[in-house]
């Protein structure tokens, strides 16, 4: 199962989570050097109030503030879930 | 120790101290070059470095007025690799993304010292990794031309692409199958340099206008073609449309406006960009509003000014380097858009350069910092995105210097406790202006007494700072590591701030 949300528009981010054995969070972000804690922090948080696990996701970041990420992250879940 | 801007600089070097200290010095000039009896035409760039004995640990110098679509530094360093010269301290004015042959010669050794005012693209990228062997030194536009007519740096031989020249060895860049309009960055080039060679595509009988002097031009080299002309000039800059760009705009001209800025005889500069265009717009819809004719409008000039002078709404431009396509025919017809050389617009040593007759100029910024200090030079990681041009030296001349950006660009906040490299020093910027909110210098009291009554949303710059890290969340520190790989020279030969080598893994 698969789900994608977002863009690679400056300011927004593009997130893709599927089911997995174990949960793994992959961050690439241009600003990562100054937000990378940040974006995991609110990636996590987003998954753990869903009870999400064992999933991989993978944000691809272009400059998003963490209400878009986890707006993205949230539809990303939503359409996982609708992929069977 | 530390210097004037509060920034690290090594005992050694010539602290920057304050940017009206240039006040108390005088102005230093070497002889202005004797050139030999007459100009000789060559079509071998291999017979000029033969004639001319050009060798390693030489210093050779260019203009950038061909930007992106210069062939004639790229035609040297081909020639510096084949014979396979060491050491050589280049001076280019700017360094453009297309000059990429430069990158293997820097990381090979032939060239190991460069001074520029500008530089972006793969040059700057593998200087930023530390592969100059030996420094950077990054000048304003103004200063550069003070380095050059002071011999603190000795030319051995300027080459100067030069869109036309006659048979007497008078150059101009305002025709010629690659014309650029004005050539202001070549001028303490051709005076000052040990030997100058003009490089040029089209010869004439006869020049009636030229803005290079015959005078001091010993060799000139005609190749094919100087340069590409779609990378020359760019296509006319449209006006942005993004919503916070024009919001900073119309701000800004409003601004203008309330300080009475705006008036009979007043002159401006801006930069280029979309969001400035855009102020420029706003400016001109004041003018005609209020029946105002300014004196002059002076930089890097665009058709957006050119437009201007047309309808009578300024008297003069002073161009340095046209911008633009408009600019460049402008420059060809218009009696009134003069061409300034780089020591007319900002040289500090100059009895008057254009630079302080500037009622405001509106600017740009990468950074600014709770002490309004502007870098323009590196990024916020301390890779090397662009340098002062004329930023320093307009600011310091201005009467009223304004930054505008964004408040955030992609999640990172413009306002840092401390830039990353000081560009320009926070003395002389005196409004910031966002899209959330405005703020003064407190140096300027007068400004602040002029604004306190009014409805423009002011702010200190520490409550902007903090409301953009509600925003973003507070950015990591970056710990550059400490290795110099050069230095910001202020315009009067001073050393403003430190260039670091940039860590890998970002």
């Amino acid at each position: 199962m698969k789900g994608i949300a977002g863009s690679k528009e400056s300011n927004d981010c593009l997130i893709t989570i599927e089911s997995a054995n174990s949960t793994t969070i992959e961050i690439n972000s241009i600003v990562g050097a100054f937000f990378y804690d940040q974006i995991m922090e609110t990636v996590k948080e987003t998954l753990a109030e869903n009870n999400i696990t064992n999933v991989k996701v993978i944000v691809d970041d272009k400059g998003a503030l963490d209400y878009t990420i986890k707006s993205r992250l949230l539809t990303a879940i939503e359409r996982m879930k609708e992929d069977v | 120790m530390i210097n004037g801007a509060k920034r690290y600089i090594p005992d050694d070097m010539c602290a920057f101290i304050s940017s009206k200290n240039h006040l108390n010095k005088e102005r230093k000039l070497i002889e202005r070059k004797q050139k030999q009896l007459n100009t000789v035409f060559l079509d071998s760039l291999s017979d000029v470095f033969d004639i001319l004995n050009i060798d390693s640990n030489m210093v050779l110098s260019f203009h950038h007025h061909l930007r992106n679509g210069d062939k004639v530094i790229q035609l040297v360093a081909e020639e510096i690799r084949k014979r396979e010269l060491k050491n050589l301290h280049l001076a280019p004015s700017s360094i453009f993304p297309s000059y990429t042959n430069l990158v293997n010669l820097i990381k090979n050794g032939n060239i190991t010292n460069i001074h520029t005012n500008y530089l972006n693209g793969e040059v700057a990228k593998v200087i930023s990794q530390g592969y100059l062997k030996g420094k950077l030194i990054m000048n304003t536009h103004g200063g550069r031309a003070r380095l050059i007519e002071s011999g603190d740096l000795g030319i051995d031989v300027a080459f100067i692409a030069c869109p036309v020249v006659d048979k007497y060895g008078n150059g101009s860049g305002a025709v010629g199958k690659s014309a650029c309009g004005t050539l202001g960055y070549a001028i303490s080039d051709l005076e000052y340099a040990k030997k100058v060679v003009l490089i040029t595509d089209t010869v004439v009988d006869k020049l009636d206008n030229y803005q290079l002097d015959g005078q001091f031009v010993d060799y000139v080299l005609t190749v094919d073609s100087i340069g590409d002309s779609s990378g020359i000039v760019s296509g006319t800059t449209q006006i942005t449309n993004d919503p916070i760009g024009l919001k900073i705009a119309k701000d800004c001209a409003n601004l203008l406006d309330f300080l009475g800025l705006i008036k009979n005889g007043f002159s401006m500069q801006t930069g280029a960009g979309k969001t400035s265009l855009a102020v420029v717009k706003y400016v001109e819809e004041i003018m005609k509003k209020n029946n105002v004719v300014g004196e002059f409008a002076s930089g890097g000039i665009t058709k957006a000014y050119v437009d201007l002078l047309e309808q009578g709404l300024f008297k003069k431009l002073y161009d340095v380097q046209c911008f633009d396509l408009d600019a460049v025919q402008s420059f060809q017809k218009n009696k009134n858009h003069l061409a300034m050389s780089a020591s007319e617009y900002g040289n500090p040593f100059e009895d008057n350069p254009i630079c302080n007759k500037l009622d405001f100029v509106i600017l740009g910024a990468t950074e600014i910092d709770l002490d309004f200090n502007v870098n323009v030079t590196t990024d916020s990681l301390g890779n090397l995105i662009g340098g002062s041009g004329g930023h320093a030296d307009i600011a310091y001349g201005a009467d009223v210097t304004i930054i505008i950006s964004p408040l955030i660009k992609s999640r990172i906040p413009i306002i840092k406790e401390e830039v990353m490299t000081v560009t320009t020093p926070g003395s002389d910027v005196d409004i910031l202006i966002t899209e959330r909110g405005i703020s003064i210098n407190p140096k300027r009291l007068d400004l602040r007494q002029k604004l306190k009554d009014s409805s423009f949303p002011i702010f200190d710059i520490k409550e902007l700072f903090d409301l953009s890290h509600k925003i973003t969340g507070v950015p990591k520190k970056i710990i550059n590591n400490k290795e110099i790989i050069g230095f910001v020279e202020y315009r009067d030969g001073t050393y403003l701030d430190c260039i670091y080598k940039v860590n890998h893994g970002f």
